[in-house]
């Protein structure tokens, strides 16, 4: 009953949100700015897409629910962790609620499922989230409303390679989640990895949400000299505790989101001294960073992690870039140049933009530790900074017009060479 | 006989209600009944197997799956099927699906009951795994993107005019099942349903039966993949996986199993309640789970079945009536 009335109501209101939208254009009073807000809320991912929405609210209230003088709207909807069904949520934000951007996903998946949404309905998104290279890469021109705020998966990556490469390991082994997001992240490791003379010795794909990893462990290469990981979910907390299990020492350089601090806190000390390199850790010991910390710790019960922290630096992201624009939406392509012009400080560090629309940012290489930080009374496990790489690109020191002229990361590239 | 034709005239009714209703609706209602015609094709592909074989699967979403990756590779890596070619992209999916039936059918129709359905799972699975892996031809995770939907004259960008295709395909398509389940070879199914070993004693080629009904049913999922393709933009491994079968499946039972129409009714409540009433509140999976928990105590026969338990719920009532007006008189 409610969906046929609403069916029937549907014209009206729409109607009605149009001389709405008229008036208001036509009066110099403040506008409503309207974001579409797509994450998981229901299903496996669910915990994950309440972080996402917890960091954008977070700035949104510090705020007090205006970007540069603008009223905004933030309409948050259920992509259920599918490509197909944040397709129909983004024809649902754009048709009924009239929203000026798309924010949000969470899957690479995801996001390639609503960059042509976007190229079609010629409306902003931006991707906070998901991480897929080839987004901002070799694919950028067919998406010219695409922004990302986030990164990309080998952006992390390629300057652990050389940190791992200084730090004198020879031999490598990877072992990374089987797809899309591992195959990027690993490619990006092993390039920067052998460019600097190291080798990958051996590459292991367990598939994703793997939980028993002894199969693989035993057929790790005695020779290696640190082990490069890329877990997702809850993969990231079995592989060190196995690992460790079986008596094996190697370090571990851990790529990306291994030890997020979305996993960090239910993982046990084993993984004291392990690496890892993102760019974001909530042990940045910044006053911006800190403030963040603790207002979010004190909002929502936990340290945030980098889906928090994206989100709530793509908050801040829109609110300057509408300040720019003296509070009035300036239109989809204008709203992009300003975004790509924006040099802001977050509490990941300084964010500015390369001229393909992804975020350059410093990249930390962290060491976890347990201690006490902030003023918090208990030892935690923390991601200590040990060494900042600042302002990486996507690119890396490749340059953008070489670095575009090799494919995209997969399995199979960089080919292992010094496998056998 | 009468009541057969009062059905179809309901069916119809409803299908012109829909012409004239979803066209002066917002996009988001008219891509969520496009999507809901184009599941419930490969719901009523199900209830061919589970309504009138008795064989219940749960691997359709492969056949769904080979329709949609075939459309989505050939338009994405050999731009075909984006002109007046796109019917010939039709053509080669439900062919794509039906040979891939055709070979799985080898090995499933050979058990029954609970094998059936783990055979079908595994099967199912496989092509899940190959979507998954296949890196280099289905895009792996990340999926393909399918840039623009067919122009050939007419251009199906314009969601509406994509919706009256699909509608028009999924006509055709129900007409088409309903025509061979009531034909002799459907009743036969029917037959088998009831009582294999009778058929068989009967001189009924049992096997072949079922295994041509196998192939039938791929070969309708494989039409709604590719019609779900272009719904969508996007082909990923997430419309092969198994809750995408585990989806046909509870939406022909919530609709009625044996009755056709009931497998697209289900497809239209569960998208209904999954993608609709989930805008409008956060609760919607309580609503979900309670449909399926109610159906199943108290409508085995789903919600087809609604109709006659009130006949029958009336004829109960009318014949008491009348005992208790007997008794009054006397």
């Amino acid at each position: 009953m409610t969906e046929k009335t609403l069916r029937k109501l549907n014209p009206l209101l729409m109607g009605g949100a149009f001389a709405l939208g008229l008036s208001l254009s036509s009066q110099a009073q403040a506008e409503e700015l309207r974001i579409g807000f797509l994450v998981p809320v229901t299903g496996i991912y669910a915990q994950i897409g309440k972080d996402m929405v917890d960091g954008f609210q977070l700035y949104l209230d510090q705020v007090e629910g205006k970007f540069g003088g603008a009223d905004v709207k933030f309409i948050v909807e259920d992509e259920q962790g599918k490509p197909a069904t944040a397709v129909l949520k983004a024809s649902k934000l754009v048709g009924q609620d009239k929203v000026q951007m798309l924010v949000g996903g969470l899957l690479a998946s995801t996001g390639y499922a609503l960059a042509p949404e976007s190229t079609r309905e010629k409306i902003l998104y931006i991707a906070s989230i998901p991480s897929a290279d080839d987004l901002t890469q070799r694919k950028l021109s067919e998406f010219p409303y695409f922004f990302r705020t986030g990164w990309t998966s080998s952006q992390p990556t390629q300057p652990l390679g050389q940190w791992a490469c200084e730090q004198g390991y020879k031999k490598i082994i990877t072992v990374a989640a089987d797809y899309a997001f591992g195959y990027e992240s690993v490619g990006g490791f092993q390039k920067v990895f052998e460019d600097c003379g190291g080798k990958i010795i051996q590459k292991i794909w367990p598939p994703l949400g793997t939980k028993d990893f002894g199969p693989y462990i035993s057929t790790l290469k005695g020779d290696a000299d640190a082990i490069f990981t890329l877990m997702v979910g809850p993969m990231a907390l079995q592989f060190p505790k196995q690992l460790r299990g079986a008596g094996i020492k190697k370090p571990i350089v851990g790529g990306s989101v291994s030890y997020d601090e979305f996993a960090l806190p239910f993982m046990g000390d084993e993984v004291v001294g392990d690496f890892s390199a993102l760019q974001y850790s909530a042990a940045l010991e910044t006053p911006k960073n800190e403030a963040f910390v603790k207002a979010y710790r004190a909002k929502y019960g936990k340290v945030p992690g980098y889906y928090a922290e994206s989100n709530y630096t793509t908050a801040l992201l829109i609110d300057e870039a509408m300040k720019k624009a003296g509070g009035k939406w300036p239109g989809s392509e204008q709203f992009i140049k300003i975004l790509s012009s924006l040099k802001v400080e977050a509490p990941r560090g300084p964010v500015s933009f390369d001229d393909m629309r992804n975020p350059v940012h410093n990249i930390y290489i962290k060491k976890v530790e347990k201690k006490k930080l902030f003023g918090y009374d208990k030892a935690e496990l923390w991601n200590t900074v040990i060494k900042t790489y600042p302002n990486v690109s996507q690119f890396w020191t490749y340059g953008k017009d070489k670095f575009l002229k090799q494919p995209v990361y997969d399995r199979d590239f960089p080919p292992c060479k010094y496998c056998e | 006989m009468v009541s057969q034709q009062i059905k179809i005239l309901m069916v119809v009714a409803a299908l012109a209600v829909l012409v004239l209703v979803i066209p002066h609706t917002s996009s988001f209602v008219v891509l969520l009944a496009t999507r809901a015609l184009a599941f419930g094709i490969l719901a009523m592909s199900l209830d061919i197997l589970i309504g009138f074989t008795g064989l219940a699967s749960l691997g359709q979403a492969a056949y769904f799956g080979v329709g949609a990756y075939l459309t989505a590779v050939l338009a994405a890596k050999f731009h075909f099927g984006v002109g007046w070619d796109f019917w010939l992209v039709v053509v080669f999916g439900v062919v794509a699906a039906a040979l891939l039936a055709a070979f799985f059918g080898l090995f499933a129709i050979r058990a029954s009951g609970v094998y059936f359905l783990m055979i079908t799972l595994a099967l199912g699975q496989c092509v899940w795994g190959l979507a998954y892996r296949w890196n280099s031809v289905t895009g792996g995770d990340n999926g393909l993107i399918i840039k623009a939907r067919p122009d050939f004259g007419l251009n199906l960008a314009d969601d509406v005019t994509f919706f009256f295709l699909v509608l028009g395909f999924f006509i055709v398509s129900m007409i088409l099942m309903y025509v061979l389940v009531r034909s002799p070879f459907g009743r036969s199914l029917k037959g088998i349903r009831e009582r294999e070993l009778r058929m068989s004693m009967l001189g009924y080629n049992v096997w072949l039966h079922k295994y041509i009904a196998f192939v039938i049913a791929g070969a309708f999922g494989g039409l709604a993949g590719v019609l779900w393709a272009h719904t969508n933009g996007i082909v990923t491994p997430e419309d092969v996986v198994l809750t995408t079968s585990v989806d046909a499946l509870l939406m022909v039972v919530l609709g009625g199993a044996g009755t056709l129409v009931g497998g697209a009714i289900g497809s239209a409540i569960v998208l209904l309640l999954r993608e609709y009433l989930s805008t409008l509140v956060p609760w919607w999976q309580y609503v979900l789970g309670g449909v399926y928990v109610l159906t199943i105590l108290y409508l085995p026969t789903g919600l087809m079945g609604i109709p006659k338990r009130i006949r029958q719920g009336l004829k109960r009532s009318d014949n008491k009536s009348i005992a208790d007006l007997a008794s009054a008189r006397r």
